[in-house]
């Protein structure tokens, strides 16, 4: 009995009324946990009823703690009928079961009801006494830290990061019960609100159970999804990365903060400086470098700046070491190091099943290198559900059995290990041990299933990833990589797993890079990126006949290689059209509808300065002889060539820098580079030319020019077919972004650092219908276009008074609900920044940012979102790169396509399709080798100090609600738990409710209204990590019905705004100050 | 091929103002999409006729969803299904509080009943106005009325708080439910040419100083009625007319005090019982409701229509009333004093609020 909950009821408000005679309600509460249920007084007539009830006492095991969620059903009580329900609320108790998360759940929640939607409110106060319970071999994992943050939290530390945890769950859909032919659909939706809830707790449980087996205490990353499967049952699976995370204490913050914040300008300039592997500032145990000093005390008094470099000793010498401390030697020079870093790594890696990581954002010096996307699908018949399983038996697996039919989480689970075994698998071709910025989804049209598993294939740091890798004598191993080092190939260079274009690293100049970088993980911080990023997206439609069982499935599994390989191609375009040459985030969805597959692919583009520039697109005609056809063909040239520069424009893609310093340079290679250089060659003012001054001299050795950019090597279009024309037609349709809106789906959009608090998350959907049902792929393509295209128009005129402003995090989710139904649902965030700053304070702001690091260090507080000064980027790393690589670089190959392999494969009874690792390749060697710049402004974010309290006026909390896992000009200072709500709406009275829009419009109010008010009862203000990872939207307009399933997702947390620390420096850090200050004499 | 659903729901509602006003306006979505794209909203951000109207049904369902909260705006602040900032609060429901001028004279002094609301596409087709908006503001009237009738204390007070109104317009609404349950007669010919403020301001007198909570506003029933014990009061200084006596002597003195200070003293003169005998009278019967109702019509008929027709300046007419009132006191047979101050002070006031020149 290692628990007690305790629930009192207080109040209600604005109940509905529920007696029409007297326009009045007598209300009373059932508290129900598990099979216990308790109830309260009635308070009669009144709509505003106080129970002031005692505390009721439950006393239950952990493990139905974890499982179970507290049910309070308000009743209206009548004396000759039965009871009428007004309202639900489910709380989720987790949280409580964290000593460090919330305490006690107290606030008013929206009683909700399936079929009326919110009506009125409840005031409940929840508190949970625990008892500690050291049995090994419990069921239960309380205590265990569950994030949808795809990073490491920002108050805390990773000191070992385990792996990957996956877990499902199976049970029977009460929708398709028998029983549901006879309950009402509001009895039906709450049996599966609660099953689903009782699901996802327990899997919750099952997680942390594995993760405190691999000797963690937290998941991040933390994912689950349903599986409606209709008849064949309902799936809850998750997947998440354990980690053990430390609470960063005060002396932790300063060397966080320049780890985070990339930006800190010694850093790079060390690195770069010295174009070797060179160790980064924190891992440095000697006195700092002088460079490092005077850029420091250009802006912070010396005190906190010895403080800082103290600190970051303290983080090392405090990393965990917890293991022998074997390994490998201390080689101290970067080939053999890296190569013996590999194999330690690798090994370590290598003993897990699946070297799988959730997150898309790493702590510092974990990622090295990238190897590109792997992916793998394959298409499923639910139907067969009950054959016996493949064989392929997990034994430890049989533990999870539970009373449920045994072959089902069985043949699930065998699924998915096929599925991650293929990824595994394609990232070892890329020669890679890992994969990073790991995803499942599924798309499930009646009885086909396709499942979807995506990556990065990675080489990480052994550091967070091994116990005992890192002794204080192997320090050196440690090595921090340079900002470009997760550019740079893990394959074998004479063994590429596919054909690509390698040049010299161009910013280290040591090693390959590829032409082109597709990954699914956000821009690294340390990541030097030229000017600034925007939303790229494939949309592809492609009808399909109907069929059925298995012959549908084999139709399905034909065309998805050829769905897949157009997105990527249309991908690849784009991100040329924009003068780009890497993709993050990259997303890509194929849902399935009976007559039609869905594909969008969506990125988030960036010029990386590392890469090679991209060669523009050129058009070739095979009907040379006909002149209006030539003339055809050089008008889009035209287009196609003002489109990249007016982009390169847009994107401050700028010329490169020589041209700023050297106008005979620039004039002698102007007329070569004529599509290259665009607009003014010398884009910012001062700020650029004096940092580009000072380091003119090295800049001048640059001579090693590739001036092979021509036609011969661009990208070739061939446009002899409709397809090609329907292609570029398609690349040159994309409207671009209104002026002042900028885009990514990634968390931070590069280029942009001076957030202010300005916020707006925001979810729309949009449901189109096809009416004609005889459309052609092409038509098909433009609909689908437009819509997304449409509904993003739709979006920046709605936000239209935020702007300077970038939409963030945006995430598009497609099904095809219907027969010819398309549905586009869109959750992203804006948040408005501060355009005149960008330039010419941003120096000042960013330095004044760090030194309120350093200064915010001696308080006792956490690591702040918005400090970080932008990164010079590393001038001089061009300087002695360039100097150091002789001779032209390969020069241009004729353009070569690349499509990986697809392999098709028949298993005993269903057709499998799996894809091989997707990084297609298209031509385009890079022309301008020697041009590359330095992404050279140094912006700095500016914190703002607007702060949008919500008026002491008002009885009710703001609670910000944010997809990223920060908020602007705030810091976190408390994690209160996971969010993870699941809620059916339905209505028999569509019209009535304004139709479907109107129905959609108040459920999705609804939503947020009930995460909001379990965010404040919690104790929070904010929602970080926010996402809506379902949105199934039925309707039957004739019988004037329709239904709704939301999930949502997110960490609850508790944010202070930097102005009000400001404002209130509190006492309890002069503790803290003697321990940082002590630190200095190391 | 159609769009079937759109929606766009934010954390925080996002409300346009100007889309706001075309929604109380009562436009419908086409309509407020045609003044949108006149207004440039277009041209100013790249936007197309789709996206205004997308825009436009959004905010519109918005509001629509809205507005049973802002019929009880204390429960806006407290509700959680939109996440509003205060500021935006108040300006929904300042907005949806506001009435047209043009309307209002239309329905002020009428029983705000279901045969007035049935009138209503009357009041839209002679004022211009949709006759969603009038429904509106008509229901606000209503609303209002309902909640301060059954309320103690001060009625400007009660509506500001109920309703969360910014003062001068809980002022306006305290005006419109006085008239409305006093139903004093504003819709005839010759008072067609008060505004509404002009009203406004004479309901703020009478209510300052004729109804029971004037002089204690503890006091059960509170501003909406007149002082009972006061209206029989003023039976009493029928004395100033009936009296031969009185009515002399108030006379020569007033002229005595007028005399030379103003153009039109013969005027004033030759008036001065017809005048005083009309103010005396409307005193004397407002015991009746009927009458109660005329007031305004009897203050021009009796007192405003003479004056202009013999062209008394607006200061004449002060300086008339001013002597007028002062004089009485210094009758000594006159024993009304306090009922005389009360009545004059209030009479003198809207007399000149309502004398346009």
């Amino acid at each position: 009995m290692p628990g007690k909950l305790k629930a009192k009821v207080v109040a209600g408000r604005h109940l509905p009324v529920m007696d029409r005679a007297s326009d009045l309600t007598d209300a009373f509460v059932e508290v129900k946990f598990g099979t216990t249920t308790f109830k309260t007084d009635v308070c009669p007539k009144s709509l505003n009823p106080q129970w002031n009830s005692e505390w009721f006492k439950f006393e239950v095991d952990d493990e139905d703690l974890q499982d179970e969620p507290l049910q309070i059903t308000v009743l209206d009580h009548d004396t000759y009928s039965a009871n009428d329900a007004i309202g639900k609320v489910y709380i989720d108790i987790d949280p409580l079961l964290c000593s460090e998360a919330a305490t006690v759940i107290s606030g008013w929640f929206p009683i909700y009801d399936t079929i009326h939607g919110i009506r009125g409110e409840i005031n409940v106060l929840v508190k949970v006494d625990l008892f500690n319970d050291l049995n090994r071999f419990r069921q239960s994992s309380c205590g265990v830290k569950f994030f949808c943050t795809t990073s490491i939290p920002r108050c805390f530390r990773a000191v070992l990061i385990h792996g990957f945890v996956e877990e499902l769950v199976v049970n029977e859909d009460p929708e398709y019960q028998w029983i549901d032919r006879i309950r009402t659909p509001r009895a039906s939706n709450e049996a599966r609100q609660r099953l689903i809830s009782l699901m996802s707790g327990e899997l919750q449980r099952k997680i942390g159970l594995k993760v405190l087996e691999m000797g963690g205490n937290a998941v991040v990353g933390y994912l689950q999804c349903f599986d409606l499967e209709g008849e064949s049952g309902l799936v809850v699976r998750a997947i998440g990365t354990a980690c053990t995370l430390d609470k960063i204490s005060s002396t932790y913050t300063a060397a966080i903060v320049q780890n985070l914040s990339n930006s800190s300008p010694s850093k790079d300039m060390k690195e770069a400086g010295f174009g070797e592997e060179a160790p980064g500032v924190p891992l440095s145990s000697g006195p700092p470098t002088p460079l490092r000093a005077q850029t420091f005390s250009s802006f912070s008094p010396s005190k906190s700046y010895s403080r800082q470099s103290s600190s970051s000793d303290t983080e090392l010498s405090l990393t965990p070491k917890t293991g022998m401390g074997s390994g490998g030697s201390a080689g101290k020079e970067a080939g053999p190091l890296k190569a013996l870093l590999r194999q330690q790594t690798q090994s370590a890696l290598e003993q897990r099943e699946f070297p799988f990581f959730t997150l898309t954002g790493f702590p510092p010096a974990f990622l090295l290198h990238v190897g590109g996307v792997v992916s793998a699908r394959s298409v499923k018949l639910l139907d067969r559900i009950h054959n016996p399983a493949l064989g392929n038996t997990r034994s430890y697996k049989l533990l999870d059995w539970n009373s449920f039919t045994a072959d089902e989480p069985e043949t699930r689970d065998a699924w998915w290990e096929e599925l991650r075994q293929e990824i595994k698998s394609h990232a070892k071709a890329l020669g890679c041990h890992a994969v990073v910025g790991y995803s499942e989804s599924t798309s499930i049209c009646e009885e086909v299933c396709i499942l979807s598993a995506s990556g990065t294939a990675a080489i990480l740091s052994s550091r967070f990833v091994q116990d005992g890798a890192l002794d204080t004598d192997h320090r050196f191993e440690d090595v921090a990589p340079p900002a470009c080092g997760f550019c740079h190939i893990p394959y074998d260079e004479l063994n590429m797993p596919f054909p690509a274009q390698l040049t010299y690293c161009h910013c280290c100049r040591r090693h390959k890079v590829p032409d082109v970088l597709f990954t699914t993980i956000d821009v690294p911080t340390e990541a030097n990126v030229t000017g600034k990023g925007c939303l790229i997206q494939a949309r592809l439609c492609r009808t399909k006949k109907k069929g059925q069982g298995e012959g549908n499935a084999t139709a399905i599994s034909n065309l998805l290689p050829f769905l897949e390989y157009e997105l990527h191609t249309q991908l690849l375009n784009k991100l040329k059209l924009r003068g780009m040459n890497a993709l993050f985030g990259l997303r890509v969805q194929i849902s399935v509808g009976d007559t039609m597959l869905l594909g969008l692919a969506s990125a988030t583009g960036v010029y990386l300065t590392a890469l090679p520039s991209p060669g523009g697109i050129q058009i070739a005609g095979k009907t040379p002889n006909d002149i209006t056809y030539e003339q055809h063909i050089s008008n889009m040239q035209k287009k196609i060539n003002d489109t990249i520069a007016k982009n390169k424009e847009l994107y401050e893609i700028n010329p490169p820098k020589l041209f700023t310093l050297d106008p005979d340079a620039f004039r002698s290679i102007n007329t070569e580079f004529v599509e290259e250089v665009i607009g003014s060659p010398i884009p910012e003012p001062r700020q650029r030319s004096r940092l580009f001054r000072s380091h003119s001299e090295s800049s001048d050795e640059v001579l090693e020019l590739d001036l092979s950019h021509g036609k011969k090597d661009a990208f070739v279009l061939e446009i002899d077919d409709t397809d090609a024309i329907e292609d570029i037609h398609s690349l040159l349709t994309d409207a671009p972004t209104p002026p002042g809106f900028y885009s990514c789906n990634t968390e931070i959009m590069p280029g942009i650092y001076n957030w202010t608090s300005g916020l707006q998350m925001f979810t729309s959907v949009r449901v189109f219908r096809l009416s004609n049902a005889n459309l052609t792929n092409q038509g098909l393509n433009k609909i689908f276009n437009d819509l997304c295209e449409n509904l993003l128009k739709s979006l920046y005129f709605k936000l239209r008074s935020m702007v300077p402003c970038c939409l963030c995090h945006v995430n598009f989710i497609v099904a095809v609900p219907e027969d010819e139904l398309i549905q586009v649902a869109v959750t992203a965030v804006a948040m408005s920044f501060d355009k005149d700053q960008s330039q010419e304070n941003g120096r000042q702001s960013g330095d004044k940012t760090l030194m309120k690091a350093i200064t915010e260090n001696e308080e006792q507080l956490q690591f702040p979102l918005e400090l970080s000064a932008e990164s010079p980027s590393n001038p001089l790393s061009c300087a002695k790169g360039l100097s150091e690589v002789s001779g032209p670089l390969p020069s241009a190959r004729a353009p070569s396509v690349d499509h990986s392999s697809f392999t098709d494969r028949c298993s005993s009874w269903i057709e499998q399709l799996r894809l091989k690792a997707h990084t297609i390749r298209r031509g385009s060697i890079k022309t301008m080798s020697s041009l590359e710049k330095a992404s050279p402004v140094p912006e700095g974010r500016s914190r703002s100090l607007r702060s949008n309290r919500s008026c002491p006026g008002s009885s009710i909390t703001v609670v910000k609600m944010t997809p990223l896992s920060f908020i602007p000009g705030a810091k976190i200072i408390k994690y209160l738990g996971i969010i993870n709500m699941f809620f059916i709406r339905e209505t028999t009275s569509l019209r009535e409710e304004g139709g479907v829009s109107g129905f959609l419009h108040s459920f999705i109010a609804e939503v947020f209204a009930m995460v909001r008010a379990h965010v404040a009862a919690l104790g929070g203000n904010a929602v970080v990590s926010y996402s809506m990872k379902e949105c199934v939207f039925m309707e039957n307009p004739n019988k004037n019905q329709a239904q709704c399933l939301i999930n949502v997702s997110g960490d609850a947390v508790i944010f202070i705004r930097e102005s009000e620390l400001e404002a209130t420096p509190s006492q309890t850090q002069s503790g803290n100050v003697q321990t940082s200050s002590n630190g200095e004499g190391t | 091929m159609s769009v079937e659903l759109d929606v766009f729901v934010g954390n925080t509602t996002i409300m346009d103002k100007e889309v706001y006003q075309l929604w109380l306006n009562g436009y419908t979505v086409n309509d407020a999409v045609k003044v949108r794209m006149e207004g440039g909203v277009m041209e100013e951000c790249e936007a197309s006729a789709e996206v205004l109207l997308s825009d436009t049904m959004d905010q519109f369902r918005t509001f629509q969803m809205c507005e049973r909260l802002l019929q009880n705006p204390a429960k806006l602040a407290n509700q959680l299904l939109f996440q509003i900032p205060p500021d935006r609060q108040a300006m929904l429901i300042e907005r949806y509080y506001a009435f047209a001028d043009a309307f209002v004279r239309e329905v002020l002094g009428k029983k705000l009943s279901k045969g007035t609301k049935k009138d209503l596409d009357d009041v839209s087709a002679k004022t211009g106005i949709t006759l969603k908006s009038c429904r509106r503001q008509f229901d606000n009237f209503k609303r209002v009325f309902k909640v301060v009738e059954e309320l103690k204390g001060p009625l400007v007070e009660n509506i500001r708080q109920h309703f969360l109104l910014p003062d001068q317009l809980a002022r306006d609404y305290a005006a419109i439910v006085f008239f409305a349950n006093n139903r004093f007669e504003t819709g005839k010919k010759k008072l067609q040419y008060l505004t509404f403020q002009d009203f406004a301001f004479c309901a703020g007198q009478l209510i300052n100083n004729w109804t029971v909570g004037a002089v204690d506003n503890m006091v059960e029933d509170m501003d909406v009625d007149l002082d009972k014990e006061f209206l029989q009061d003023l039976k009493d200084l029928k004395i100033l007319i009936a009296d031969k006596d009185l009515l002399d002597q108030h006379k020569s003195l007033v002229c005595v005090a007028l005399r030379g200070k103003t153009k039109v003293f013969n005027e004033m003169e030759t008036n001065f019982k017809n005048l005083s005998r009309g103010l005396v009278n409307i005193a004397a019967k407002l015991t009746n409701p009927k009458d109660v109702r005329d007031f305004f019509i009897d203050l021009v008929e009796k007192f405003i229509e003479p004056c202009k027709s013999d062209r008394w300046t607006a200061t004449d007419v002060n300086l008339y009333l001013t002597h007028y009132t002062n004089s009485a006191h210094i009758l000594d047979s006159f024993k009304y004093q306090t009922v005389w101050t009360r009545y004059m002070g209030v009479i003198k006031s809207c007399i000149l609020r309502m004398y346009h020149e």
